[in-house]
């Protein structure tokens, strides 16, 4: 209704009651509908976790059905964290050998997976060529990609025969038996290695060209440079690398079930059979135990071990990285 | 004994600047780093050699096409195994695919920063960690015996199946094919999430942009414009999740894949086997031929890996140049 000029007022005013705006399409229900159909995809995952940590807690630690106990109501807790004897058909389950099975294999894996992933970072990173580089990577990725039934098979079939045999029994002459912890540790540190070297190399190759070439221009050797402040400057992503390995190593299933066996063994002895953690949920699942007794629900309680100890490493893994890491502009 | 540095060479980084015992250490360092970086290339070399030396007198044709069996070793095949892992395959991508994909697209086309999105996030960064194992432990209480609703003393006890659209479904699922297939879409789900949310992010803001201004909906632009162009990386990161899949056991052994089927599944509710399960299964028998078997089986499980990955090579060479403007 402007007088004041001679701009004719060309706006459009809706009749009386009404609004052009329809607050309501089809079009419109549509998308929101497609939305939350989406965030209920996203959800999705955190109703995983939220689903693990109830079936680990409710069948080992506290069950609100009375004709249905948990693990831990029915069996003591402090004899199963300090009971050295694993006996799951006396009903004696004193959680040590298992614990200390997982502790040999991982301790093994780390010892080879570790350094020779973080020495090859360091070549990849600082030493190899471009066209050396593009060709290891993809072998060291094919490494990774192999399902663990195999390495198990090549601990059993090789490893064991043809490395560990010939070399302790042979020529030292210790007691090789046929499974045992050392050949498990070591197709287990074989495996971590690519995982190993993928993430440190990420973080080596993270540090910027300045610090290097700083470092050469006081007079380092290459090896100074890449001991001494490259490798410290991504020491963050190398912890966190070691970590989420270590983690890897400890829930590995297959390979240690068949290359260490399944015979529960507190000993420091690394060429006798022991048994995982991990060894122990297959085990237990494939035998034929009554499957709601009280009995079957340590399995439970192991995995619960298990999951701890793995999610724990993890969330260490992202704090180390988060913490620590060097900010370069 | 320490030289200067002659007039016709200027020193390099890895000369130790002239001194002997820095040279050596450098040299010695280096060449260490070599070492262990060939060790992974020789011990894969290794493994590969030597399986398919022990496999020399199996693999074949009738090895293909032969199902297991409990009472001649020599003559067990691994087509239970092959069929049993397809439809396994078949089924996880039904399952994982349309939700893996679908919660990759709201965390990047619809999610805000709020505390929802950051704890699904986060939650997807630990649910990559979890030992397989414990997935194995969600699929057995969740699908196959379903917390004990339908087992004597629960709540629904004597409920056998219902009846959907004409098919009889089994509750609860038990060892079936669907129980591993289910638990194994929730082990590959924050896999294609992941590679899903790279393939959308590497769509250019401008498609986006100019199908919005154009008047398109939000979901009208990511069905018609985003999702077409990141198609291929999804495919790629879908692959790549499979053959992840194809080769976990621990999963299935606590689903209840049988180790001993000697037929082939037929259907998704009927008992099964996985390549796997038969290697994991041969590996620890005792009889010569079994372990000949087992041998066999992996390479035919790498054989499908191999056809797996380069499949998702070519997907990504080939459509790689389209994205370029």
């Amino acid at each position: 209704m402007s007088q004041a000029t001679d701009i004719p007022d060309r706006t459009i005013t809706p009749p009386p009651g009404q609004s052009f705006v329809r607050r309501w399409t089809l079009r419109r229900a549509k998308e929101h509908l497609i939305q939350a159909v989406l965030f209920l995809c996203a959800i999705l995952s955190v109703a995983t976790t939220i689903g693990i940590i109830l079936v680990l807690l409710s069948e080992s630690v506290y069950s609100f059905a009375p004709d249905n106990p948990a693990f831990f109501q029915v069996f003591s807790f402090t004899e199963f964290v300090t009971g050295t004897e694993w006996v799951y058909k006396d009903d004696k389950f004193g959680v040590l050998p298992l614990l200390c099975g997982t502790i040999l294999v991982a301790g093994i894996a780390a010892l080879i997976g570790l350094p020779t992933g973080i020495l090859s970072a360091v070549f990849l990173s600082e030493y190899a060529s471009p066209r050396l580089r593009s060709t290891v990577k993809p072998i060291l990725e094919i490494l990774a990609g192999i399902p663990t039934v195999v390495y198990g098979y090549f601990a059993l079939a090789f490893v064991n025969p043809y490395v560990l045999r010939p070399l302790f029994e042979g020529v030292l002459g210790f007691d090789v038996s046929s499974q045992n912890a050392a050949s498990a540790g070591i197709v287990v540190g074989i495996m971590i290695i690519p995982m190993v070297s993928s993430l440190s190399e990420d973080a080596l190759r993270a540090v910027p060209r300045s610090l290097r070439e700083a470092g050469y221009a006081l007079g380092s050797t290459k090896f100074d440079v890449s001991t001494k402040v490259v490798v410290p400057a991504a020491l963050s992503g190398i912890i966190a690398s070691f970590l989420l390995a270590v983690s890897r190593a400890i829930g590995e299933t297959m390979a240690v079930a068949i290359a260490a066996g399944l015979t529960p063994n507190l000993t420091a002895d690394v060429f006798e059979p022991v048994q995982t953690m991990t060894g122990y949920i297959v085990q237990i699942s494939s035998a034929d135990v009554d499957a709601g007794s009280a009995k079957y629900k340590s399995l439970y309680a192991v995995a619960l071990c298990l999951f701890c100890a793995t999610l724990a490493m993890n969330i260490v893994s992202q704090w180390v990285m988060r913490r620590f890491r060097e900010v370069y502009e | 004994m320490s030289s200067t540095p002659s007039a016709e060479r200027a020193p390099t980084p890895t000369d130790g600047g002239g001194s002997p015992r820095a040279y050596f250490t450098g040299r010695a360092f280096t060449e260490l780093c070599r070492i262990a970086t060939f060790f992974g290339v020789a011990v894969l070399a290794v493994l590969l050699l030597s399986v398919a030396w022990q496999s020399r007198h199996r693999i074949g044709w009738e090895f293909i096409a032969n199902h297991d069996s409990i009472l001649d070793p020599g003559k067990a095949g691994v087509l239970g195994g092959m069929m049993g892992s397809m439809w396994l395959m078949l089924l996880t991508v039904i399952f994982a695919v349309p939700i893996g994909v679908g919660a990759a697209i709201y965390l990047e086309e619809y999610a805000g920063n709020t505390w929802v999105t950051r704890l699904i996030r986060t939650n997807l960064a630990n649910l990559a960690g979890v030992p397989s194992i414990v997935y194995g432990i969600l699929g057995l209480t969740v699908f196959v015996r379903m917390f004990g609703i339908f087992s004597r003393g629960g709540p629904a006890a004597g409920v056998e199946a219902i009846h959907v659209l004409g098919v009889r479904i089994p509750l609860p699922f038990e060892d079936r094919v669907i129980s591993g297939a289910l638990t194994l879409s929730l082990l590959i789900l924050p896999i294609i999430i992941v590679a899903s949310q790279e393939a959308l992010r590497a769509v250019p803001p401008s498609i986006r942009h100019a199908s919005l201004a154009l008047g398109a909906t939000r979901w009208e632009t990511i069905r018609y414009q985003v999702l077409p162009v990141s198609l291929p990386g999804i495919c790629t990161g879908v692959i790549l999740a499979l053959s992840r899949a194809i080769g976990e056991t621990a999963p299935l052994v606590m689903v209840g894949a049988a180790t001993f089927y000697l037929r082939t599944p037929d259907g998704p509710f009927s008992v099964y086997t996985a390549i796997p399960m038969q290697i994991y299964n041969w590996a620890t028998q005792p009889q010569a031929e079994y372990r000949e078997a087992a041998a066999a089986a992996i390479l035919v499980l790498l054989g499908g890996l191999l056809f797996l990955n380069g499949m998702a090579i070519f997907i990504r060479n080939h459509y790689q140049k389209k994205l370029q403007p």
